[in-house]
């Protein structure tokens, strides 16, 4: 079962507009990590039958499962953002998080071995990276209402233009 | 070192042993990457006058100086044999993500030496080898099989060069593919399936070092937010299939085997048609903003399913080409190329030899038997079926296709051979190399580029279409200025293959695609990437010890200035209408323009290349061993 998720704010795709060329993730892994590693990268390119792209990063789930089945309490929900926060000390990489993700967006770092999650660059003054930098403009930080209220606007203004 | 490992991954199949060798930071200063350090790592690592086929003929593989990094359009690797088609260097570019996942390993270039006794996929794992079995991935596609290693190794981030089932059965023009891109022409395929090799595998979980990251990051974006606007509209749009139409109203678009330049079903295989009708989808190369693949589908009848990439070499190859304005058809023949593994453009041109010869007699319908058709079929020109089933018939090598694999060159020389026909006079490649999608005849400093061109009839390796097409000379004759003109275009194009940066990025440094507008601006990005002090100097003497290094292979082994010619229909067959009629390139002018073009080299009237010149390209190793 897909997990929910209404009242915060995620880094969402538009398919149609996405080319898969990845530089979502080169932003992402220079801005968290300092180097170039699309392996690091939070956001991750996905390309299915040649044609089918996207990219996927946290949903922010409300109530993250994620955060619910780490038995050592390392995954910690904003209540505010709904951005999860992986605290190192407590993290072991056991995956479970990984695991309880319906999106597959969650990582584990090969060199620290520790799980790690889009935090939407909250300590960037400009927003996320990757929403900055897409030369496509095909991720966008957004709600789900946000987007539910578009497609009505684009349902009523293609009706009327009819 | 910044933005390389600092060393070559040598790999033995024969005795599955593997080595690393340690290459000074001078050394790359001089190849840089892609189709330069390729040949380079050729050239050091083969047994002159081998045999392509054999195993002392290598595989070597040069990462891109910017893969990996965010630079646009920089996520590309060379490949280098000795082709089987030319006997000459076969030098080949593909992009994507094997490049950049081959970039977070520990090596900047991979050497494959001898050959497997049974069939392999070596996977390339960080710093580490393994010889894995692939029996059980033989007869899969290109496409296939790269999936299947993924499945297989539990891992989406495992890229693959794989061959299908054509480099399997040794068809000579065979390609090596990754991600849907191809290392193509110069028949890869057959190379590697001649060492047992089905593919090629990275996973690399390394980050990229480069000098200096937050420059080299800044100019990245500004490249990037100016390649979304008028410098590459055409392929982002249309892609290259816009050519049909410009190609054809120069009367320069090949049709029927090269015998006209107008094709009256031209309208119907244009870059417009396929966007209104077939578009599925324009994707990208990893790391590339442009995403000037335009993903086509056949949507109805016969054909229906095929999908595949479309550009204007494969569509001018295997539509006008073949007379074939059926686009379904079409798709149909480049989506077996793609997916069965060997070369759209070579297919092309090579069936449209086998329909020449069909309507001339050399071929009866008999002689096209297969499983399909047991009592064969008429294969005239525009005949989509025909077109489809003998492009299938290449793959697998059945019935006639057997011949017709080995490409233009050898399959006219057995069939006049064996029949006493003249078939070598419609065969229409350079070296052994099929021909592109420009007519020389209408194009002489074109005519020029190709014939001296290291790799054979190849539009990638020389840009001298560009001063004919664009005015700057008189595009049906000979000057002096010619010489000078193909030495400038094919450095020119030399240095975007070796850094590689993909062409289609040339405008977007400063609006000017010429040296001075993006020199500069691929100086600095060299600079922020090594820590060197490169200008605008040093990036032209890359293309220039590129195209070196590809001429000391040939001319090692064996080339002569006899080898620097046209097919015989461009010397001696002018079209009979259209803008380009009544034009050939005649032996006296292509002589004429052979001289000047030494000249503008700096060689010797031969075509040879005296120490001197070697040496004051710091080749000095060269220089001992084919200087004059």
């Amino acid at each position: 079962m897909i997990t929910s998720t209404s009242k915060y704010k995620y880094i969402t795709c538009d398919p149609d507009k996405c080319i898969g060329c990845q530089l979502c993730e080169y932003v992402c892994s220079y801005t968290k990590t300092g180097e170039y590693n699309t392996y690091r990268s939070r956001i991750r390119t996905v390309r299915v039958d040649e044609i089918l792209i996207t990219s996927i990063a946290c949903r922010t789930c409300e109530n993250a499962p994620c955060v619910t089945v780490c038995t050592r309490k390392a995954l910690t929900q904003d209540e505010e953002t709904g951005i999860i926060h992986v605290d190192a000390d407590l993290c072991d990489g056991c995956a479970w998080c990984i695991e309880a993700c319906d999106f597959g967006a969650i990582s584990i770092n090969p060199i620290t071995k520790l799980a790690e999650i889009c935090d939407q660059c909250e300590d960037e003054e400009d927003g996320p990276q990757c929403v900055l930098w897409c030369p496509k403009d095909a991720l966008e930080l957004t709600t789900p209402d946000r987007r539910a209220q578009r497609a009505r606007h684009k349902l009523v203004t293609e009706e009327a233009l009819r | 070192m910044y933005g390389y490992h600092g060393q070559i991954l040598h790999i033995d199949l024969t005795n599955r042993k593997t080595w690393h060798e340690r290459k000074p930071e001078s050394w790359y200063q001089m190849y840089i990457g892609g189709v330069s350090m390729a040949s380079r790592l050729l050239w050091e690592n083969i047994e002159p006058g081998c045999d392509p086929l054999s195993p002392e003929n290598p595989v070597c593989f040069a990462n891109g100086i910017f893969a990996g990094t965010p630079v646009p359009v920089g996520g590309k690797y060379g490949l280098a044999s000795k082709s089987p088609l030319t006997g000459f260097v076969g030098d080949s570019l593909s992009g994507s993500w094997f490049s950049v996942a081959f970039k977070r390993t520990a090596w900047d270039g991979i050497v494959i030496h001898g050959a497997s006794e049974t069939w392999v996929n070596v996977l390339i794992d960080d710093d580490r080898v393994q010889f894995r079995d692939a029996e059980k991935y033989l007869g899969m596609g290109t496409f296939e099989t790269e999936e299947a290693i993924r499945e297989d190794l539990l891992d989406d981030q495992v890229r693959s060069a794989t061959i299908g089932p054509a480099g399997e059965n040794g068809v000579l023009i065979a390609n090596v593919t990754n991600d849907g891109r191809q290392a193509g022409r110069t028949g890869h395929g057959a190379v590697w399936g001649s060492k047992k090799l089905k593919a090629v595998s990275v996973r690399g979980t390394n980050g990229v070092t480069v000098a200096d990251p937050d420059t080299l990051m800044k100019m990245s974006f500004e490249i990037i937010e100016s390649s979304q606007g008028p410098d590459t509209a055409k392929y982002r749009l249309l892609g290259t299939a816009t050519n049909v139409l410009n190609m054809n109203a120069m009367g320069l678009l090949p049709t029927r085997n090269y015998q006209e330049g107008v094709f009256e079903g031209a309208e119907l295989v244009s870059g417009e048609y396929l966007e209104e009708h077939h578009k599925v989808k324009k994707i990208a190369c990893a790391q590339c903003p442009i995403a000037c693949e335009q993903v086509s589908a056949a949507k109805q009848g016969l054909y229906a399913g095929a999908m595949t990439g479309i550009e204007y070499e494969c569509l001018y190859a295997n539509g006008p080409n073949c007379g074939i304005s059926d686009m379904n058809a079409i798709i149909k023949m480049i989506d077996v190329c793609d997916r069965g593994g060997h070369d759209a453009m070579s297919n092309g041109v090579t069936v449209s030899w086998a329909m020449e010869c069909y309507e001339r007699g050399v071929f009866t319908k008999e002689d096209f038997a297969c499983e399909k058709y047991p009592d064969g079929f008429e294969a005239n020109f525009g005949i989509a079926e025909a077109g489809v089933t003998i492009t299938e018939m290449i793959r697998d090598r059945e019935g006639l296709g057997a011949l017709l694999a080995q490409g233009t060159k050898r399959a006219s020389a057995q069939v006049d051979k064996e029949r006493g026909t003249e078939s070598y006079k419609w065969a229409m490649n350079i070296k052994g190399l099929e021909n592109p999608g420009y007519d020389a005849r209408g194009l002489k400093t074109f005519a020029l580029g190709l014939a001296v061109g290291t790799r054979g009839g190849c539009h990638n390796r020389t840009a001298a279409y560009d001063p004919d097409i664009k005015g700057v000379v008189d595009r049906f004759t000979v000057d002096d200025t010619r010489g000078e003109l193909a030495k400038s275009t094919e450095e020119y194009a030399a240095v975007y293959d070796t850094l590689p940066l993909c062409k289609f990025i040339r405008r977007c440094f400063t609006g000017k695609a010429d040296r001075a507008g993006a020199w500069p601006a691929i100086a600095a990005l060299i600079n922020a990437t090594t820590g060197w002090n490169y200008d605008y100097d040093d990036v032209d003497l890359i293309g220039e010890r590129a195209f070196t290094i590809k001429k000391a292979f040939n001319i090692r082994e064996g080339w002569t200035r006899e080898d620097d010619h046209l097919n015989y229909r461009w010397h001696n067959e002018p079209m009979k209408t259209g803008p380009s009629a009544g034009h050939v390139v005649s032996v006296e002018e292509l002589e004429y323009m052979k001289d000047l073009y030494y000249k503008a080299k700096g060689w010797t009237p031969e075509g040879l290349i005296p120490k001197s010149k070697l040496v004051a390209l710091g080749m000095d190793d060269v220089a001992e061993e084919i200087g004059v």
